[in-house]
């Protein structure tokens, strides 16, 4: 029983040589991410917004647009309805109500009031001032610890070069899904920060493949020109991150059809974060290091050392 | 890294084996698996209340009315001191954290200041010309304030107690909140009503010497307070008000018992109430001395009833009729056996899930996950053939430790946990593809399999773990600062790092090296 090679093996794709365009390209997408950032703004959810959300489910397929001019009078400001996965399904959002916490849960008894006695709550979810702003500040603060330690970790284990080509990758990446929320209106809620961060460990990963193949080649050949060492490093390592890309995808795809509505947009944004991960591990940190000064010094052997790197490992019977 | 020494291998095999024992248990029924023996595994995973549902309630303790109440407290002692002493004194009430007071004769505020340390050493004092400020110590600050949260908590779990449900979960979080987590509890609104109410029941005697219409106008004489009824309403429909003295003549704290029951004349609801012979006896004594006045039932700053006292109640009970449903007979009884907040919850955050919802995400979740593993396994044998096995069987191995770990540390399986386990058979078999890559490499470069085979895995490691660490170093973060359900996706998504990391390297490893040395091919299948 033998695998089948998608990728082919010694594949020579030049991706050094139109490293302007990818730049170009992402920068682009990371402005206009910015942009739709700061214009558009997120569709923050009630975790940071604080407000109510109720999804009831009614024995008959849902009259949306009923319940919308019933519970649009009851002076409770804006107030969202939409189905939410399949017709007899409502999402009700009401924003958060002037006023403290006491407001908001008076809010919620007048929409239960007002709704229907036999629909079914499925959820009700509510988020006061005081909370959504820690859970806010907390997001915040979880998803720039994390680039933090990662950038340390990174900047340990390889040298500072790799650092900074890995945090340019992974600022693009966590960037670019903000902008893909922003774009679509898509929720931006905890599960959103929580997809966020897992978007960076995986945009990591991917570039620390690459690097650590980078690394290995430094060290092998010492002599061959830095754009053609890189180019060759991603292609050695170009069917593994393939390869890894389509089995998470093949995982979060199933998630995403049927997982349910609940996760829906959460695993979106990490199908989303997987292929823009691979992207820029290959089109971004790697090329970048071309700008970054690299050090090219001899250490140990000169040419003796193609071996070297198995030598690090210690390796048992050969 | 081909080798493995006998002692490894059953290492391998036995970390495997403990973890499709712990796993074992979530594949019966709850029942079945409860009446395992103990030294059995036994232990299911703990679902979130996001997938068995329940009411997630997040509550503030207003910790500063206590403070205040204290204050009020200190306002009265140091006017009865004042007066008893004849010292002139004016301005006097709370000021900031404090309560203040000018003493009007400037050579009697040395003997005020000595008076009022007399009855409460544990103020502290200052004295600013004729200014007197009375204010607590930090360090009495801070003990009323822990006490009343810790008092509090345990009225909250009293009363959720009394309401059936199991297994609630009552923790204080951070200085002044508690969190209240019910599973599958039917009717969060009831739950909140109850916690929302501080149930403070106290017994007054109605005003009679000043006419209710006075104090209507604005005029409410000193002593006494207008109170408004919780159920009685005026012609035009706006609640009946009361004139009540202000001096509790018998506190709710002295009471014992109370149930719901039914008057036996009217058959209206009731709630019936019995006193400690403390109370019994104050009971006795006020009604025995105000026979034919009106007596004041007041609960959180509202009348409850007004009845006139027939005759004097000495047997230490009574009851309370107040118009009340049968279910807010049931509630009234309930709060008053559980006993009366020291001060004021609010809800700050609330996540119910209902049981039907829950119940549909695991449903979706199950479906998600064995989808996904499957079309993982197909992937794996197409792309790598009989290594692609190999891989399969250690996800398959990676399943049941994942499964077992949650069981084992009883850690909460979240909806977003669910999604980690989904990415973590995405990625688990990434370590492989590494490996299997570097191997076809070396067998490229012409090395013979059991050379390809050692320094594909030897090679590999490094960049494993570097790509491993990272991943696991934004799962122990996104737990630090994430809260409920995303934290579920945190430990999941560590747990299956670590379990991916070991099936990856050890498992597939130990049946490669079984396979190469039993059958010595001449040529990798990969």
């Amino acid at each position: 029983m033998k695998g089948i090679t998608f990728i082919p093996a010694n594949t020579a794709i030049d991706f050094l040589s139109k490293r302007l365009v990818f730049f170009i390209v992402s920068a682009m997408v990371v402005v206009a991410s910015l942009g739709l950032f700061v214009t558009k703004g997120l569709n923050y959810g009630i975790d940071f917004q604080g407000g109510i959300m109720i999804e009831v489910r009614t024995p008959a397929p849902a009259k949306i647009a009923d319940m919308r001019d019933q519970l649009s009078d009851l002076g409770l400001g804006e107030v969202n309805l939409q189905e939410f996965g399949q017709p007899t399904d409502v999402l009700i959002r009401v924003q958060r109500q002037a006023g403290d916490e006491k407001a908001q849960q008076r809010a919620v008894e007048v929409v239960k009031q007002a709704l229907s006695k036999d629909v079914e709550y499925r959820r009700t979810e509510f988020v006061g001032p005081k909370v959504s702003e820690e859970l806010f500040w907390d997001g915040i603060m979880a998803v720039l610890f994390a680039i933090g330690a990662i950038l340390v970790y990174i900047w340990f284990r390889f040298e500072w070069q790799f650092g900074i080509g890995a945090i340019v990758a992974l600022s693009h990446d966590v960037i670019a899904t903000i902008g893909i929320f922003a774009l679509l209106g898509l929720e931006f809620n905890l599960s959103t920060v929580a997809a966020v961060l897992t978007i960076a460990g995986y945009s990591i990963n991917d570039t620390v493949v690459v690097y650590d193949r980078v690394r290995e080649n430094l060290r092998k050949f010492k002599t061959m020109p830095l754009a053609e060492l890189l180019n060759l490093s991603i292609n050695q390592t170009l069917s593994r991150t393939v390869m890894t890309s389509v089995t998470t995808l093949l995982a979060l795809v199933a998630l995403n059809l049927l997982g349910g509505e609940v996760i829906h947009d959460f695993s979106f944004a990490m199908i989303f974060g997987v292929i823009i991960g691979t992207y820029s591990s290959i089109c971004l940190a790697v090329p970048l290091l071309v700008y970054l000064n690299l050090e090219r010094r001899a250490r140990g052997g000169t040419t003796a050392d193609d071996a070297g790197a198995a030598a690090d490992q210690p390796s048992a019977s050969e | 890294m081909v080798y493995f020494g006998k002692w490894k291998v059953i290492f391998v095999l036995a970390v495997c084996a403990l973890g499709l024992a712990f796993a074992a248990p979530n594949f019966v029924a709850k029942d079945t698996a409860g009446g395992l023996p103990t030294w059995l595994p036994h232990k299911q995973i703990n679902l979130g209340l996001d997938l068995q549902g329940g009411s997630h309630l997040l509550l503030e303790v207003e910790v500063d009315a206590v403070i205040a109440e204290y204050l009020e407290g200190i306002v009265d002692s140091v006017r009865v001191t004042l007066r008893r002493q004849g010292i002139r004194y004016g301005k006097l009430g709370i000021d900031g954290n404090a309560v203040g007071v000018t003493i009007r004769e400037a050579d009697k505020v040395d003997a005020a200041r000595e008076a009022i340390r007399q009855f409460d050493p544990t103020t502290v004092i200052d004295v600013e010309g004729s200014r007197i400020r009375v204010s607590l110590s930090e360090q009495v600050m801070l003990e009323r304030r822990r006490s009343a949260v810790q008092q509090s908590i345990e009225i909250v779990r009293r009363r959720i107690d009394e309401t059936g449900v199991r297994e609630p979960t009552i923790q204080a979080q951070g200085e002044d909140r508690i969190l209240v987590q019910v599973p599958g509890l039917q009717d969060p609104e009831r739950l909140k009503a109850l916690l929302g109410k501080t149930a403070k029941m106290t017994f007054h005697l109605v005003d009679q010497q000043n006419p209710l219409s006075d104090a209507l106008a604005g005029r409410v004489p000193p002593g006494s307070r207008l109170l408004s009824s919780v159920s009685d309403v005026n012609a035009d429909g706006t609640p009946r008000q009361f004139l009540i003295r202000k001096r509790v003549m018998v506190s709710g704290d002295t009471l014992i018992d109370s149930q719901p029951s039914f008057d036996q004349r009217t058959g209206q609801p009731v709630v019936t109430f019995r006193f400690d012979t403390v109370g019994a006896k104050r009971f006795g004594d006020v009604t025995s001395r105000n026979v034919g006045r009106p007596f004041a039932i007041v609960l959180d700053g509202r009348v409850i009833s007004a009845p006139v006292i027939q005759e004097a109640i000495l047997g230490g009970t009574g009851q309370i009729s107040g118009g009340f449903t049968t279910a807010e007979a049931n509630d009234l009884a309930l709060l008053l056996r559980a006993g009366a907040l020291p001060a004021p919850l609010t809800i700050l955050e609330e996540r119910t899930v209902g049981p039907g919802l829950g119940a549909d995400s695991v449903a979706a979740g199950k479906v998600a996950s064995l989808i996904g593993l499957a079309l993982v396994i197909v992937f794996m044998v197409i792309a790598y053939g009989r290594f692609g096995l190999y891989a399969d069987v250690a996800l398959a191995a990676n399943m049941m430790m994942i499964l077992g770990a949650l069981s084992v540390l009883q850690a909460t399986l979240t909806l977003p946990g669910i999604a980690g386990i989904v990415l973590t058979i995405g990625m688990a078999v990434d370590a492989n593809v590494l490996i299997f890559e570097r191997i076809r490499e070396e067998v490229r470069l012409g090395r013979t399999p059991i050379s390809a085979v050692d320094s594909g895995y030897s090679r590999a490691l490094t960049t494993i773990v570097d790509a491993n660490v990272t991943t696991l170093i934004a799962a122990l973060l996104l737990y630090a600062f994430g809260s409920g359900p995303v934290r579920g996706f945190a430990v999941t998504l560590a747990i299956g790092i670590v379990t991916s990391m070991f099936t990856a390297i050890m498992v597939t490893r130990l049946m490669v090296v079984v396979w190469l040395r039993r059958t010595k091919p001449a040529a990798l299948p990969i």
